[in-house]
């Protein structure tokens, strides 16, 4: 289900002007790294092996907050352009409550982006695995 | 120039090259030829039968066709009966098939030995019977060009050694094995040899009992057949302790209710109906293989290697893993994630694998957490290789 933009998160909606603007895979590449670059920090402790998720070709580690029924999500992985995917996806659920989250097509808002054609089904299922995750963790509270 | 005169043979490669993507990733998966294709589409519009079953002429022309395969790969491979060849659903199945059918030989406290550059299909089967029986594995070092260590082997396989298994060609560091110095170790220890030929079998003909093993290995689709079709073979004492492991369809003698009795090697080991067509695919693919130049493949493809790790060499902060001999190379690159550079090599339409490879304990051992492979068929030019070599140096120029 594509959401009319102006109900997004301001990150989501800088994203989707960013790299619609963008002209090619290199561009989008270069955005990507960029994104990654601007990620919250881990801490060390916070990349533990209870924290990373499993299902990703490189090791990408997740911790997720509950403010008042809306999650807040931080994230890194190895790879810069993984921290990049991750950082478009934590950009589009900010704030969301569990049940947004259960409803969230991943794939529609990689597709937004222009980015299906970088996600690979392996780096697809890497970021379905993260959501998976996030999924998860809104299902534990309640 | 080093253009392979037999690109056109197969058909994918010009689909992919008007797709604008090259081709690197055969010790994954191989392309197929055009006389592959031919043979399945024959044997499907020409009526499908079950093998070794009903006596309709279908059915005998099928099994023809199938057993004639069986008659082919053991010319191939030098072996004197066909009935040596055990056909199973690939390598993976073969050494499964190893692992279950000789696991009354093992008892606690035997050892059974593997390399650490083994691909999981041939370290957890044995590792899951060493768990099963009580047996130690025991994991011979490498040296630093990525093969077995000699002196070590020496030490390490002892009289407590019931069963030896080794790859021929590493997938990872496209190195040969020593075989020729490992295999007796073994045998004079009274142990059992198995080789993974799953990447070797692709690259020259070998002369399995000149090889002097007790079973070998392979892969159909990595030899440019079809998958889900792969053999073993095994010298006749050695198949002769091979215990049954599947049951069911044409592998019994006889059965009744409460007890059956079961075929010898090879049909005794292929329960159920085996992949037919893959089986005839294979056949028509030794016949192609048949009709080129044994050397002129061999020294296109060495030529190729030679020019991909000599490339590879002149990129700075880039480390080859190991000293790779021939078929591949695998790569890291100093502060580079190899994820991010296969990311930008997809992007450019460059197929090559990055990862684990299916052998996460060596790539631990050697302290990475992946690396980028390269890997050659004799379908590809030496200007697949330029068109990566330009893509690495983008990606490279974009990660720095
Ligand atoms: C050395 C080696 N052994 C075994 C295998 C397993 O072969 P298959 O997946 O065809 O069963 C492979 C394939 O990647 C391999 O490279």
């Amino acid at each position: 289900m594509t959401i009319d933009p102006s109900a997004l998160p301001a990150a989501a909606q800088a994203a989707l002007a960013e790299f619609g603007a963008a002209g090619g895979w290199e561009q989008r590449a270069r955005l990507l790294m960029s994104w990654g670059e601007r990620l919250e920090p881990l801490t060390d402790a916070e990349r533990s092996d209870e924290n990373l998720v499993h299902g990703c070709e490189s090791r990408v580690w997740l911790v997720g907050e509950d403010e008042d029924g809306h999650w807040h999500f931080r994230g890194s992985s190895e790879a810069r352009l993984l921290r990049g995917l991750l950082a478009v996806l934590l950009a589009r659920v900010d704030s969301l409550t569990a049940d947004e989250l259960q409803s969230l097509d991943v794939a529609d808002w990689f597709a937004q982006l222009g980015l299906s054609r970088q996600l690979s089904p392996s780096r697809a299922s890497g970021m379905n695995a993260v959501l998976q995750r996030m999924r998860d963790k809104g299902r534990e509270r309640r | 120039m080093l253009s392979s005169p037999w690109r056109s043979d197969f058909p994918a490669l010009a689909v992919l090259e008007a797709q604008g993507e090259i081709y690197l990733d055969s010790a994954a998966t191989a392309q197929k030829p055009q006389a592959l294709i031919n043979a399945l589409s024959g044997y499907y519009t020409s009526g499908a039968a079950n093998v070794h079953r009903a006596q309709h002429t279908t059915a005998e022309r099928a099994t023809r066709a199938f057993e004639g395969t069986r008659e082919k790969l053991a010319a191939w491979l030098n072996v004197p009966g066909a009935d040596q060849l055990i056909f199973t659903r690939g390598a993976t199945e073969a050494l499964n098939l190893l692992a279950y059918g000789l696991e009354h030989l093992v008892r606690p406290g035997d050892e059974i030995v593997v390399s650490a550059l083994e691909h999981h299909a041939n370290l957890l089967p044995w590792q899951q019977l060493a768990l099963r029986r009580g047996a130690r594995l025991v994991i011979l070092p490498l040296d630093l060009a990525g093969a077995v260590d000699l002196p070590a082997a020496r030490r390490l396989i002892s009289a407590h050694t019931r069963l030896l298994a080794v790859s021929q060609l590493s997938n990872v560091l496209g190195t040969w094995q020593p075989l020729t110095e490992l295999l007796p170790l073994a045998r004079a220890q009274g142990a059992l040899t198995v080789v993974d030929g799953a990447q070797g079998i692709v690259h020259g003909r070998h002369d399995l009992p000149a090889l002097g093993c007790d079973f070998y290995v392979l892969s159909s689709h990595k030899l440019y057949g079809p998958e889900g079709v792969g053999a073993l073979y095994g010298r006749r004492e050695a198949l002769a302790q091979l215990r049954h492991w599947q049951f069911g369809g044409e592998m019994v003698e006889i059965a009744d209710y409460q007890h059956a009795d079961f075929r010898p090697a090879p049909l005794g080991f292929e329960a159920g109906t085996p992949p037919i067509a893959g089986v005839i695919g294979l056949g028509a693919v030794l016949d192609y293989l048949l009709t080129l130049d044994e050397t002129a493949v061999a020294q296109h493809e060495a030529a190729l290697h030679a020019k991909l790790v000599a490339g590879l060499g002149k990129r700075r902060g880039l480390h080859l893993l190991g000293r790779p001999q021939a078929a591949l190379a695998s790569f890291a690159v100093d502060g580079v994630h190899h994820g991010d550079l296969a990311h930008l090599l997809t992007e450019q339409g460059v197929a090559v694998r990055s990862g684990t490879h299916c052998a996460m304990p060596l790539m631990n051992s050697l302290g990475r957490t992946g690396a980028i492979r390269v890997s050659l068929g004799l379908y590809n030019d030496g200007a697949d290789l330029d068109v990566f070599f330009a893509a690495l140096d983008r990606a490279l120029e974009m990660l720095a």
